[in-house]
């Protein structure tokens, strides 16, 4: 391993007890990995104040006693609960306090408390060609792909580790050479799909890649013209969902895929897959675990954290109030506070729609009634919500979840 | 041997080898030691005190959590041996030993004849050292 003055200083104690420490942890898991140095890294993502136990709280509140500061900007990811509608969370009491002690131990330790899987949305969007080290699956791809930053799939602990030392091992997708499409995906007929389908086939794409791509990176190519960012975003997590996906390309839109040839770094690489508007319906119909026409128990919606823009499209669809079921939606606190500020969080609250910031749907408990499915416009949610709550799941665009919520079964629209 | 430790100690115990890979996170219980992923093959086993072979690490990196938290409450595996190296599972149990002076050894062994001949026997000791790792049967 070749240490730099910056890895001297912090193994002396020039930077505090907790980063000489912290510091070890990152130096062996460079090891672990084979990375020859640590690089200066811009941010950190941390995905550590999910509480899965009295390790969860043992390693942080360790560096809160050696008075630990994070060295570069630090967001957190969701937590166990919704800090400021405490209220939602109706689990178990001592599991809800050890996992609000361990977003309070984040924040003591510097930490941003974004709270959020989408810090690039509005609070920390890294610029192309930074080094990160960032968790939480969808921001890795999000990171990696839409903005063209470089990360690993840092996690647990070694996320942490990173930000209190500002430094990341040199090894995967922080290398140029690593970060080229070694295959492609064709989509055929979509060109001209409108807004709300190219939502679901996004979801396919991803799902796709995450299935048939490992760790090999895709190009894809022929996504609709009207793929937005917040599809892209859906895109990543689906991917990172089905499988462990870092990064893709999708031709003509990612920074570092103006076209296939550079997207592959000049190389001809295999096509695994060549996809119609038929295969996209076969593999949305995967994720339902229930028929159309299902009685429904709620509709969950922003697995990732809902944007802005996405909340611009959901609006116009609060005309359809009354719904027969509750209706939830995850977002950032930051996309909150700007919700509350300019109206739109009261006009939610009075068409019954629940907005829950901090956490997420998927990982915790929030959702009242699971007797029955729950429909969602979100790859990811409809990938884990079943094995994580064992509820029933239906997927459908943002427009079919609004029809079925009024409807209170599943419909198409 | 072309086998290398990801995280150092010793260990001693009965094989256990999975046919999958195995995510920690959603697929493995910490409270008792068991696998509870449905879907795969060894669903219901304990993997407590094993040496446990899996091929690769699989799913979440949360799964650095749910293995460091298996190796405080006692109901890991007493060794992992790996295949290929895994950045998840070397994080859970290089935080175990940090925090909890508790060491669950994870090994890659980097050569597949070798992994396999290995699984198959029934017990093993197993030294993994910073230089070298030595791994002996046991009757």
């Amino acid at each position: 391993m070749e240490l730099g003055s910056t890895d001297h200083e912090i193994i002396n104690g020039v930077h505090g007890r907790a980063a000489a420490d912290a510091l070890k942890l990152v130096l062996k898991f460079a090891e672990a990995v084979g990375a020859p140095r640590l690089l200066p890294c811009a941010s950190a993502h941390v995905d550590g104040c999910l509480y899965h136990g009295q390790a969860s709280l043992d390693f942080v509140e360790r560096f809160v006693a050696l008075e630990g500061r994070v060295r570069v900007p630090t967001t957190l990811n969701v937590g166990s609960v919704d800090l400021i509608h405490p209220e939602l969370f109706i689990g178990d009491a001592e599991l809800g306090a050890a996992g609000k002690r361990l977003m309070e131990a984040h924040i003591e330790l510097g930490c941003t408390p974004s709270f959020t899987c989408a810090p690039y949305q509005t609070l920390l969007r890294p610029k192309f060609g930074e080094q990160l080290a960032w968790a939480e699956s969808n921001a890795i791809v999000f990171a990696n792909s839409v903005i063209g930053a470089r990360t690993n799939r840092y996690g647990d602990f070694i996320d942490l580790a990173c930000a209190l030392t500002g430094r990341v091992p040199d090894y995967g997708l922080h290398r140029s050479e690593n970060r080229r499409a070694g295959a492609v995906i064709e989509f055929q007929g979509l060109d001209n799909a409108g807004p709300d389908q190219a939502g679901g086939i996004a979801v396919a794409a991803g799902l796709f890649i995450g299935k048939h791509c490992g760790d090999t990176i895709a190009a894809i190519t022929g996504l609709p013209n009207c793929t937005s960012e917040d599809d892209l975003k859906a895109l990543g997590a689906a991917a990172a969902s089905s499988g462990s996906v870092a990064m893709f390309h999708a031709v003509g839109l990612t920074p570092e895929a103006p076209d296939l040839l550079t997207a592959t770094g000049g190389m001809d690489v295999p096509v695994a897959g060549r996809l119609g508007p038929a295969d996209v319906a076969e593999i949305l119909a995967t994720l339902s675990t229930v028929p159309d026409g299902a009685a429904l128990t709620a509709v969950a919606l922003g697995t990732p954290h809902f944007s802005l823009s996405e909340f611009a499209r959901l609006m116009p669809m609060l005309d359809l109030a009354p719904f027969s079921v509750p209706v939830y939606v995850n977002t950032g606190r930051h996309e909150w506070d700007q919700l509350t500020a300019d109206g739109r969080a009261a006009r939610l609250e009075k068409a019954g729609v629940t907005v829950v910031v901090d956490t997420c749907t998927y990982v915790t408990a929030i959702i009242r009634d699971l007797s029955g499915a729950v429909m969602t416009n979100s790859g990811k949610w409809a990938y884990y919500a079943p094995g994580n709550l064992g509820v029933d799941a239906a997927f459908g665009t943002l427009a079919d979840t609004l029809l079925s919520a009024k409807a209170g079964r599943v419909v198409r629209a | 041997m072309s086998a290398r430790s990801l995280v150092i100690g010793k260990a001693l115990g009965a094989v256990l080898k999975l046919d999958d890979p195995l995510s920690f996170w959603g697929g493995f219980d910490s409270a008792s030691g068991k696998v509870i992923d449905r879907f795969h093959p060894q669903h219901g086993a304990c993997l407590s005190g094993a040496i446990l072979f899996m091929e690769r690490g699989r799913g979440s990196s949360s799964g650095a959590s749910v293995l460091a938290e298996a190796i405080r409450l006692g109901t890991a595996p007493a060794a992992i041996m790996l295949l290929q190296e895994d950045a998840i599972i070397a994080t859970g149990a290089l935080v175990a030993q940090m925090l909890y002076q508790i060491d669950c050894p994870v090994v890659a062994i980097r050569d597949q004849a070798e992994w396999h001949r290995l699984s198959a026997l029934p017990r093993l000791a197993v030294e993994a050292g910073a230089d070298a790792v030595l791994i002996t049967p046991q009757a």
